[in-house]
C-alpha cells in the first residue's frame, strides 16, 4: 500500500516540531539539550581534561571520547541499564559525526569526553543526541570548523521523507531508515547509515531532503546558543 | 582542585555560617517536575539547589519471590552518570551508584509504601515487578534525597500498563499505583563537630561522617544508613533524627 | 576586495563566516577556509584593520608563559610539587624555584607547600605538549592561607574584565566587600574577608554580563556603596 498520508499529519519533507537549550548541566563545562517531536536528548561535555589510563594518551593532540545512552524507561519495553552492543556502535558512528568539525590540536594529552543522554525516544535518538553533542561541544569552547545537524530520512511505503517517528520506523509494510548528520556550511556528510531498501536513484533525493533539513536545524542551534550568550 | 579546604569549611561553621550562606539544618530550594518522560509508566525530575536526578518507573510482570508469593516485586537501580559530575566514570555501577539505590529502596520497601499484595496478578506465578530507574544529571550535593525524592514522585504519578494474562499492552493504561507512605530521606552530614543538611558538593567532599534517615508521614523512622569514614555519638544521631524529622515535611509537602 | 558579512561586537558561534576575501587575516577564534573567514568558537567579533578575530565566550584556559594563575597542591615529590591550576594537566614546582630561598634537597618539602595548600605562581615555561612548569620567584607570587578564603571559578575568557581596566573593577570589588582578592590569568578567583559571598555574587555578575557596558554602576548597586 502506498503511503499517501503521514500517520501524524506531517508533510513529507516536514520535521517534527523542535526545541533546543544550551546549558543544562550545571557542573559541565558545556552542555545542551535537543528535542524533536518526542525523542529528548540531552549532552554534555566535560574536558579537555587529563586523559588515564596515560598509554591512551596523545602527544601531539586532544582526543574526543563519545558516550551514548538511553534511559531504561525511554521506550516501552525496559532497556537493562548500561552499555549494549547497540549503543557502543551508536556511541562510536556518534564520535566519528562529530569529530571532522573539532579541532582538538591545542589539546595534546588531554581528552574530551562527550556524553549523550536519551530521557525519552521516539525514533531518531542518534541524531538527536549528535544535534545536542554539537551545541554542547560549542558551549564548552571547543574549537570547531562549523556545528554538526543530523536528521534520519527515510523511505516508507515508496515515499522518501524526513524525520521518521516511532510509527513510521515499526511500519508494517517495511520502513528504511537512514540517518544522515552533515557539517551544514559546506553540506559535509559526517554520519550515514542505513537500514532497509532504497533505490540507486532515490540517494540523491534524500541527501537533498537532508541538506535542506539540516539547515532547518542549524538555525534552532544557532538560536538556542545565542540565547544562552546573549542573556549573559 | 578543591574550591573549599575543608580548614576554611570549618572555621566559617565555628562562626555558625556556613559557605553558601545557609544555616545548618536548612535544605536548598527543591522543584519537582513531574511525567519527564512519556514512555515510562511514572517519571519525575528533582533539583535540589543545582542538584538533578531523574527517575523513571517501568512495570513488567514477572515471578514472586518464594518467600512472597502473592506480593509483586520492586527493583532499584542507580546509574551515576559521568555526564553528572567530573568524579564519576562509565563502566559497570560503582559501589556508591549501588549504595545510592539500596538506600532508596529501603525506605519505600521498610516503610511499606506500596502495598504490594495489590500488585499480585495471579498468586505464585505471575506478579508486578515495579522498576525504578535513577539517573543523576549534575552533582551538586546530596543525591542520595534528591533520588529518592524523585523516586517517591514518579511512583506517585505512575500509571499502570494493561495486562490480559498474555502480554503487557504499554499503551493502555490503568489506574495508579497502590501508593500508601510517602517516605522521605534527609541526610545529614558531620564535618568536625558540625551537623549539616542537605549538604553542597564542597561540604560533601570534606565530610567526616554521614546519614541518611527515612521518615514517614507519621514521623516513624524506617531506615537509615551511616557513611563516611568518621564515627557519630548518640547526640549527634539524635539531632540528625531531628533535622530529618523538620525537613522531611518540608519535602514531603513538594509531594503532594 | 573583502567583504566583512558580519559586523564588529556582535556574537557568533562556530562556523558562522565573518568575512570573506583574501585581505582579511584570522586570529584567535577565527580560521580560514578558502577566501573566507570562518568563527571557531562562541564568541564577539572583533575587527581590527585587516585582523578578523573573536573575544571567546567560553572555553578552556590555555596556559602562556608569564602568566600569573592559582593552583593547590596535589603531590609531593623528591624535586619538587605537583600543582593542580585547573588546566588538563598538572604542573610541576621544581624545587630550584619554589622559593627566594635555597630549599635542601633532603628538606621537609611539605614544610613549604603542603598538600591541599594553594598558591600564586607564574608560568615559566609550557612545553609543546602542554607540560606546565610553575615558579613562586617573582612580585606578587605567595602561598594562600587555606583556612582564610576559598575559591570562586570564572571562564578565563572574562578574567580581564573581572580585573578592569588598570585594575579599576578588581579595586572596586575589594574597596566595597573589604576582601582581598586575587585574580589568576587561569579562571579562578581566590576570595579572603568577612563578605566572601557578596564578592562571589559580584564576580558572578561580572562574568555574566561582561560584555555589556554600565557594569562599574550594576557592581555599586549590588554591593550598595560608592
Amino acid at each position: 500500500m502506498v503511503y499517501s498520508k503521514r500517520n501524524d499529519g506531517r508533510k513529507f519533507e516536514e520535521m517534527r516540531k523542535m526545541e533546543a537549550k544550551v546549558g543544562v548541566v550545571k557542573s559541565a563545562d558545556g552542555s545542551a539539550m535537543f528535542k524533536i517531536g518526542d525523542t529528548i536528548a540531552i549532552a554534555a561535555v566535560r574536558g579537555p581534561r587529563d586523559l588515564h589510563p596515560k598509554f591512551m594518551q596523545n602527544p601531539q593532540k586532544g582526543i574526543l571520547r563519545c558516550n551514548y545512552n538511553m534511559m531504561s524507561f525511554s521506550v516501552d519495553e525496559r532497556i537493562r541499564p548500561g552499555p549494549s552492543r547497540r549503543s557502543r556502535e551508536i556511541s562510536l558512528v556518534t564520535r566519528n559525526a562529530l569529530l571532522p568539525a573539532v579541532n582538538l590540536d591545542e589539546f595534546p594529552n588531554a581528552v574530551v569526553d562527550v556524553f549523550v543522554e536519551i530521557q525519552q525516544a521516539d525514533a531518531g535518538t542518534r541524531c538527536a543526541g549528535i544535534c545536542a553533542a554539537s551545541m554542547a561541544l560549542a558551549d564548552a569552547g571547543i574549537p570547531m570548523k562549523d556545528l554538526i545537524c543530523a536528521i534520519s530520512i527515510g523511505r516508507v511505503g515508496g515515499k522518501v521523507l524526513v524525520d521518521l517517528d516511532k510509527f513510521e520506523e515499526d511500519y508494517e509494510e517495511g520502513s528504511t531508515d537512514m540517518p544522515v548528520a552533515m557539517l551544514p556550511r559546506k553540506a559535509e556528510v559526517s554520519l550515514l547509515q542505513l537500514d532497509g531498501e532504497i533505490k540507486p536513484e532515490e540517494i540523491d533525493k534524500a541527501l537533498e531532503l537532508a541538506k535542506k533539513s539540516c539547515q532547518e536545524i542549524l538555525e534552532i542551534q544557532k538560536k538556542a546558543l545565542k540565547e544562552k550568550y546573549q542573556n549573559e | 582542585m578543591n574550591n573549599v579546604s575543608k580548614e576554611y569549611l570549618v572555621n566559617s561553621l565555628s562562626k555558625g555560617k556556613r559557605e553558601d550562606g545557609r544555616k545548618l539544618d536548612e535544605i536548598r530550594k527543591v522543584q519537582i517536575e513531574n511525567n519527564v518522560s512519556k514512555n515510562a509508566e511514572g517519571s519525575a525530575r528533582v533539583k535540589l539547589g543545582d542538584t538533578e536526578v531523574i527517575v523513571g518507573v517501568k512495570m513488567e510482570i514477572g515471578t514472586p519471590y518464594p518467600d512472597n508469593l502473592d506480593e509483586g516485586t520492586i527493583i532499584v537501580s542507580a546509574e551515576m552518570l559521568p555526564l553528572s559530575s567530573p568524579n564519576f566514570e562509565s563502566g559497570p555501577p560503582s559501589e556508591e551508584s549501588i549504595e545510592l539505590a539500596r538506600v532508596v529502596d529501603r525506605a519505600i520497601r521498610e516503610s511499606d509504601a506500596l502495598d504490594l499484595k495489590k500488585l499480585c496478578v495471579e498468586k505464585g506465578e505471575k506478579v508486578w515487578m515495579v522498576l525504578i530507574d535513577i539517573y543523576t544529571i549534575n552533582d551538586a550535593g546530596n543525591l542520595q534525597d534528591a533520588a529518592t525524592l524523585a523516586a517517591l514522585a514518579a511512583l506517585k504519578n505512575a500509571k499502570m500498563p494493561s495486562f490480559d494474562g498474555e502480554k503487557v499492552d504499554y499503551k493502555k493504561k490503568k489506574g495508579s499505583l497502590p501508593l500508601v507512605e510517602l517516605p522521605v530521606e534527609c541526610t545529614s552530614i558531620k564535618i568536625k563537630d558540625k551537623i549539616l543538611s542537605d549538604v553542597s558538593a564542597d561540604e560533601y567532599k570534606h565530610l567526616d561522617a554521614r546519614l541518611t534517615i527515612a521518615t514517614t508521614e507519621k514521623g516513624e523512622v524506617c531506615a537509615m544508613q551511616k557513611g563516611g569514614e568518621g564515627t557519630l555519638t548518640a547526640e549527634d544521631i539524635k539531632e540528625m533524627v531531628k533535622a530529618s524529622l523538620k525537613n522531611g515535611k518540608i519535602l514531603r509537602k513538594e509531594l503532594k | 576586495m573583502g567583504n566583512i558579512l558580519i559586523e564588529n561586537k556582535k556574537l557568533v558561534v562556530p562556523g558562522e563566516v565573518i568575512a570573506e576575501g583574501m585581505d582579511f587575516l584570522p586570529a584567535v577564534g577565527v580560521m580560514r577556509d578558502g577566501d573566507k573567514l570562518v568563527a571557531n568558537k562562541i564568541g564577539l567579533v572583533n575587527i581590527d584593520n585587516r585582523l578578523v578575530k573573536l573575544i571567546p565566550l567560553s572555553g578552556a584556559y590555555n596556559p602562556k608563559v608569564g602568566d600569573n594563575v592559582i593552583g593547590q597542591v596535589v603531590n609531593i615529590g623528591f624535586n619538587g610539587w605537583a600543582i593542580d591550576f585547573g588546566f588538563s594537566n598538572n604542573a610541576q614546582l621544581p624545587l630550584r624555584d619554589a622559593s627566594r630561598d635555597f630549599i635542601d634537597r633532603n628538606a621537609d618539602l611539605s614544610q613549604y607547600y603542603d598538600f591541599g595548600d594553594y598558591m600564586i605562581a607564574k608560568i615559566s615555561s609550557v612545553s609543546k605538549s602542554n607540560l606546565v612548569d610553575l615558579t613562586m620567584k617573582g612580585p606578587g607570587l605567595m602561598k594562600l592561607n587555606k583556612a582564610n578564603g576559598k575559591i570562586v571559578d570564572i571562564a578565563s575568557s572574562k578574567v580581564p574584565r573581572v580585573i578592569g581596566k588598570q585594575g579599576s573593577m578588581i579595586s572596586l570589588l575589594k574597596r566595597l566587600t573589604d576582601c582581598k582578592i586575587f585574580v589568576g590569568q587561569n579562571g579562578k578567583v581566590w576570595i579572603e574577608g568577612e563578605n566572601v559571598n557578596k564578592a562571589i555574587e559580584a564576580i558572578k555578575l561580572i562574568e555574566r554580563k561582561s560584555h555589556l557596558s554600565g557594569l562599574t554602576e550594576e557592581i555599586e548597586k549590588l554591593l550598595g556603596g560608592k
